[in-house]
């Protein structure tokens, strides 16, 4: 199909290094494409809302309803063999690097069928296959890991690169600044991108930040501030940093963006900020609503093909949750799996140790 | 022929990354220095920079880096110029390495080897003295392993780097000067040692004695003593601190009816209490006596010479250890 040429809604700022061009090549396929994943994703999100508030979903729960394009936009510049690694709020990248709604429900829900078993839970998502290396608990310690990854590919000659991401949060962890000095030092293909959504859980990016331009917190390594509420500029800026990345070493990517939901399904999200500053994003920066508007001014697809394929979403979403209930429990063998690849038939034991003992494969 | 600790490791280092390219050295200082304490010692002028990597003194970072590269499919051996400094990054050892496998329902496998020395150094003072094994001994998911001899340290380090999973290997620096006979099996590029076994290192029916890394120089030092006053006892080298070999511990309780356990480390929830709970639950009704546990005083290791000493287990407190698991009466000292 055509190429289309589409403007950033705002320029990039750069720190250290030049800012790509505004412009960015598009095609009607690819808008299309954002669209309805982007829908895919808020549909989805919104659906384990209401299904963590009916109690299928347990724990902790992170949802990325607000900052869809980050994930379109940097999957749209990449292959699967570049990795990214993210924190806790990854159902998202998950579903973009290839993985099913099913895998996605039945893993929240704790089945058989979820993407690790049922192990894992909402903040354990993988898919090693696509290059995608979690879904990782521990605020920060995703940055390192990614950096290992990047090391990983560098040593194998592999030519691609590793996306980081993290949170305005984690920016200021020590080991973020660990990562980024011996990437820098060893000149390691890799790409820190963090999601400013600017609340690192209910502290605001000020608050916890002397520094809040975090494009620029590397100092001597470059950094990039990008709408992060665009997702063609997203895109435009990961295949920029790609190419630095693989020629120079490390860059940061600052994503501006916001997220809808509070922090967790525990924080209403609105203690800590207005109710206007949401509905205010929401009507102005969407980046569901841009990628609509573009295709409508473009004349891709009328407004009924484009609430047409809301409508198909919602029903994937539906038919996924619906067979995920009926997905079964992991069957108690699976609570001594994968503790090891080689347990050398080690015993292992359960709460009441002469009751259950296994044998460890 | 003999051979020192410092050596095995190093020829074990050596000829693992020349049979496997995946397998790379990082650390601090184990390049261009050639290792803290000359374990990595010719491996960066054989294997260039790319797979001996010096590392700035940054722990959570570089660790993290290293689990990382395992989550892709390399093989590292991260050094830690002591355990000491592991506690830096420990999470990355325990939340990133330990769990990700079962995390990812097998999906992402971990296979890097985290070693060093481990435990008490002398007159260091309390933050570079103290001992990992029950540390990291009671994290699922990680192998542990303490080796004692040059044997030991060859094949349960070329064993570490060819195992799939995060291992943690504890090695001592009082070790790493000493010698120890190494046969030509022990010596083939071919030696491994087996990862959850422990090596019974002297035979013996009247007293089981436990032990691990420096220690089992002392149980065998105290085995020989006993033996003169008619004591035989049994020397258990655990190697493998998780998994624990119970099973060779609980064969061996079962022959001789009595048990010492030794270790460096701090006594409360140690190893020793582990392999003593597990004789209670196998072995009740074997045991003569009750258990005996030895282990490091239960204070942060002082500097003094004098007061290190008494920090430490001493041969003197094993013989006297087991003699009690044996009913023998104590001589008094100096009692007239």
């Amino acid at each position: 199909s055509a190429t289309l040429t589409v403007e950033t809604s705002v320029p990039f700022t750069a720190h250290n290094c030049d800012e790509p061009s505004r412009s960015v090549e598009t095609s009607p396929k690819e808008l299309l494409g954002f669209f309805r994943s982007m829908a895919l994703m808020r549909r989805m999100e919104i659906a384990a809302d209401s299904l963590y508030k009916a109690k299928l979903i347990r724990g902790f729960c992170h949802l990325y309803d607000g900052q869809e394009a980050v994930a379109v936009g940097m999957e749209a510049a990449i292959t699967r063999k570049d990795a990214i690694i993210t924190a806790y709020r990854d159902h998202c990248t998950f579903l973009c690097r290839g993985g099913t709604l099913l895998e996605i429900f039945a893993e929240l829900m704790g089945r058989q069928g979820g993407c690790s078993r049922g192990k894992g839970g909402s903040m354990h998502f993988y898919k090693k296959d696509a290059g995608f290396y979690g879904g990782h608990g521990i605020v920060g310690a995703q940055v390192p890991l990614g950096c290992g990854v990047a090391f990983a590919q560098k040593y194998s000659k592999d030519g691609t690169a590793t996306f980081s991401l993290y949170g305005d949060g984690a920016a200021n962890q020590g080991q973020l600044f660990e990562a980024l000095n011996i990437s820098a030092l060893w000149d390691l293909p890799a790409i820190f991108v963090c999601e400013n959504n600017h609340y690192g859980m209910g502290t605001a990016e000020w608050r916890a930040a002397k520094s809040p331009a975090y494009y620029k917190r590397g100092d001597y390594v470059p950094g990039l501030k990008v709408d992060g509420m665009d997702a063609l500029a997203v895109k435009q800026a990961c295949k920029f940093a790609k190419e630095h990345a693989l020629k120079n070493g490390p860059i940061i990517l600052e994503m501006d963006t916001y997220r809808y939901h509070g922090h967790s399904m525990s924080d209403p999200g609105s203690t800590y900020r207005t109710r206007d500053e949401i509905s205010g994003v929401r009507q102005e920066r969407d980046p569901i609503e841009r990628i609509r508007k573009l295709v409508l001014s473009y004349d891709l697809a009328t407004e009924k093909e484009l609430k047409d394929v809301e409508k198909e979403v919602r029903k994937e979403v539906d038919d996924a949750i619906a067979q995920a209930k009926e997905n079964p429990l992991p069957d108690p063998s699976e609570l001594f799996t994968n503790v090891y690849v080689k347990g050398f038939g080690t015993e292992s034991y359960g709460a009441d140790r002469k009751e259950v003992k296994a044998v460890l494969p | 022929k003999e051979m020192t600790v410092r050596d095995a490791l190093n020829s074990a280092l050596d000829e693992e990354m020349s049979a496997d390219p995946k397998v790379f050295l990082m650390g601090e200082e184990v390049g261009e220095y050639q290792g803290a304490y000359k374990i990595t010692k010719g491996l960066l002028e054989k294997y260039g920079p790319e797979r001996v990597l010096d590392t700035p003194i940054t722990e959570a970072g570089f660790t993290g880096i290293g689990v990382g590269a395992a989550y892709h499919g390399l093989k590292p051996v991260v050094e830690f110029m002591t355990f000491n400094f592991s506690m830096q990054a420990i999470d990355h050892i325990i939340n990133s390495a330990a769990k990700t496998n079962y995390m990812s329902a097998g999906q992402i496998s971990v296979p890097i080897v985290f070693r060093g020395p481990n435990g008490a150094a002398a007159g260091v003072g309390a933050q570079h003295s103290q001992c990992y094994a029950a540390w990291y001994g009671a994290c699922p998911g990680l192998k542990v392993l303490a080796p004692y001899s040059s044997e030991d340290a060859r094949g349960l380090l070329k064993a570490a780097i060819r195992d799939p999973d995060p291992v943690v290997f504890l090695e001592n620096e009082l070790l790493y000067g000493e010698s120890f006979p190494v046969s030509a099996e022990v010596l083939d590029s071919s030696f491994t040692a087996p990862i959850g076994k422990a090596k019974i290192e002297r035979e013996g029916e009247d007293v089981t004695i436990t032990a691990f890394s420096k220690m089992v120089g002392y149980a065998l030092k105290a085995a020989e003593v006993l033996s003169k006053e008619g004591i035989s006892a049994e020397v258990i080298n655990l190697r493998s601190i998780r998994p624990l070999d119970r099973a060779t511990i609980n064969a061996s309780v079962r022959k001789t009816n009595r048990l010492v356990t030794v270790e460096e480390g701090f006594p409360q929830h140690g190893v020793g209490a582990e392999i003593c709970t597990s004789v209670v639950e196998e072995s009740f009704g074997y045991l003569d006596a009750p258990v005996q546990r030895i282990a490091g005083a239960d204070i942060p290791m002082p500097y003094a010479a004098n007061l290190e000493r008494m920090a430490v287990p001493q041969v003197e407190d094993i013989i006297r250890a087991a003699k009690r698991a044996c009913y023998r009466a104590v001589p008094l000292a100096a009692s007239g």
